[in-house]
């Protein structure tokens, strides 16, 4: 928020001293962040229910609101709220209590790195991707948490295939994530976005063809971090009820909700920010209020293919997924970080 | 104002690390014990961005939450019965370990306040996962190689010990 505190009293003669103005503008900015992920979770919701709806010949939620249902998912977020809070008797309470805002601070924090434009950002860190990467690891202690303080069978092997599925996919995600890097010569996430100005051809997915394999491996990979089809053994209806959070009810139940929605939107945003040019349009460059509108398009149209694939694929066995984490996109992630190297070793480009 | 915020700052992170440092150490359950971890791990990360390593910080995060803590609260979980809520650590050889306890202390305020520490005046280098890439690249290449070296044997050393004894299991 440095950046824009700075750019709002140079151009505006704001009379207020910078260091009052940058930490105000980071609280609201985590303020806005926070109303914008329970907006865009409810928005999504009904989205993918429509998605769902549409792609299986049905209509899906028309009635509440008018609009075709577009207070379907607001009807719903009330009605989560004013449910009671139930406990297990058995439940391990501490744990069971505080695992639900674990998972969220895990995937809150991320956004802190997420840039939406030229000067909004939260904090441009220097480590900016590998913050998100750190970060995101809360999740998973949360997860484990929320499936242990259950105290129940199938919350606990949700909670178990959750953690081994993340850790195992971290490695193909972080693999990916670095080819992007090295093209980008920097950790932080404004530098990478500046490193891909000047148009569609110069976005990484397009720059060569084993940063495009990476912008692929990430997208899967990242799938599975966040437990979506395909990959959404953990929480698999058919063997495990709901997976970790099946003991959860109303508020804390709507907290997981929102946390893997706002996860969900945070993968596609990073695949947007590293590999396909961030906030900058398709012809480069991005005027201030577009470059938000332009990140915001280009992770919801990934996120549309998330929810695509969801009703297109099938769910995989342990094995399968394993395999698949393990034996294609490690490697083939690791071919990627080589080629790209080579790549910019002969063409002289960044 | 700024000197006063950052100590304030300071010790909200040294209290959280050694409260829940004291958790992990006295509680008898095993799995609020593994669980205390997080805010230890997340304690020292804060420390270390307050010694301007944002990159140790973020390496700590994902290292140790990501990967260390996951693999212990799996043993925890696996190595009893998953039921069994009352995983308790108990006290053995109370007397000798208070031995021990109190020379190591002693030791440690020894050396705490036998070292003449340096106050560092200059500004922390602003990129610093550039300079250990770099680094790591160039004077500390041997140490690199030798890490890498030995992660890979003890990858190997795993892989031998949990593969299936093909010879054995055939027969029986």
């Amino acid at each position: 928020m440095q950046a824009l505190a700075q750019y709002l009293i140079q151009t505006f003669g704001l009379p207020v001293p910078l260091s009052v103005l940058s930490p105000l503008l980071g609280f609201m900015g985590g303020v806005v962040v926070l109303t914008a992920i329970a907006v865009q979770a409810m928005y999504l919701i009904w989205l993918e229910r429509k998605v769902a709806a549409h792609m299986q010949d049905r209509l899906g939620p028309m009635l509440v609101g008018g609009w075709h249902g577009w207070a379907q998912s607001l009807a719903d977020g009330i009605k989560l709220l004013l449910k009671e809070d139930i406990v297990p008797a058995a439940a391990d309470r501490p744990l069971f209590l505080l695992a639900p805002l674990v998972v969220f601070v895990g995937s809150f924090a991320a956004f802190v790195c997420l840039p939406f434009g030229d000067r909004v950002i939260i904090s441009d860190l220097n480590v900016g991707i590998f913050y998100i990467i750190a970060v995101t690891s809360f999740v998973v202690i949360g997860i484990i948490m929320a499936g242990w303080g259950s105290n129940n069978k199938w919350a606990l092997f949700g909670a178990m295939r959750s953690a081994a599925q993340i850790v195992s996919y971290e490695i193909p995600v972080g693999l990916s994530l670095l080819a992007a890097v090295m093209a980008a010569g920097s950790l932080s996430m404004q530098e990478i976005v500046a490193a891909q100005d000047g148009g569609i051809h110069r976005w990484f997915a397009f720059r060569n063809p084993f940063l495009f394999v990476a912008f692929v491996i990430y997208f899967l990979a990242s799938l599975s971090e966040v437990n979506r089809t395909p990959f959404d053994i953990p929480e698999a209806e058919s063997e495990l009820v709901a997976g970790y959070h099946t003991e959860y009810s109303g508020m804390r139940f709507s907290f997981f909700f929102l946390a893997e929605y706002a996860n969900m939107f945070a993968v596609a945003a990073i695949a947007a920010t590293l590999f396909l040019g961030g906030w900058q349009a398709p012809w480069g460059g991005g005027a201030p209020i577009f470059g938000v509108i332009w990140v915001i398009a280009k992770a919801h149209f990934l996120v549309f293919v998330q929810m695509w694939l969801r009703w297109t694929l099938p769910r995989l066995r342990v094995d399968q997924l394993m395999y698949i984490g393990w034996k294609v996109l490690t490697p083939f992630a690791f071919a990627c970080i080589v080629g790209t190297g080579a790549w910019m070793l002969v063409f002289k480009q960044g | 104002m700024d000197g006063y915020l950052s100590a304030v700052v300071f010790y909200v992170f040294a209290a959280i690390t050694v409260l829940s440092g004291a958790m992990v150490a006295l509680s008898s359950r095993l799995i609020y014990a593994a669980f205390s971890l997080l805010l230890t791990f997340f304690g020292v990360a804060g420390l270390y961005i307050f010694l301007g390593a944002d990159f140790i910080a973020a390496t700590q995060v994902l290292i140790y939450v990501g990967g260390i803590l996951i693999l212990l609260l799996f043993g925890v979980m696996l190595t009893h019965r998953i039921y069994d809520f009352k995983i308790l650590s108990t006290r053995v050889q109370f007397v000798p370990s208070v031995i021990v306890v109190g020379c190591t202390f002693a030791l440690l305020l020894a050396v705490i306040f036998g070292t003449r520490w340096q106050m560092v005046k200059e500004a922390p280098p602003e990129y610093t996962a550039a300079t250990i890439g770099k680094l790591l690249m160039t004077t500390y290449l041997l140490p690199f190689e030798a890490v890498s070296v030995l992660l890979l044997v003890a990858l190997i050393g795993a892989a031998t010990l949990a593969r299936r004894d093909l010879t054995s299991g055939e027969e029986s």
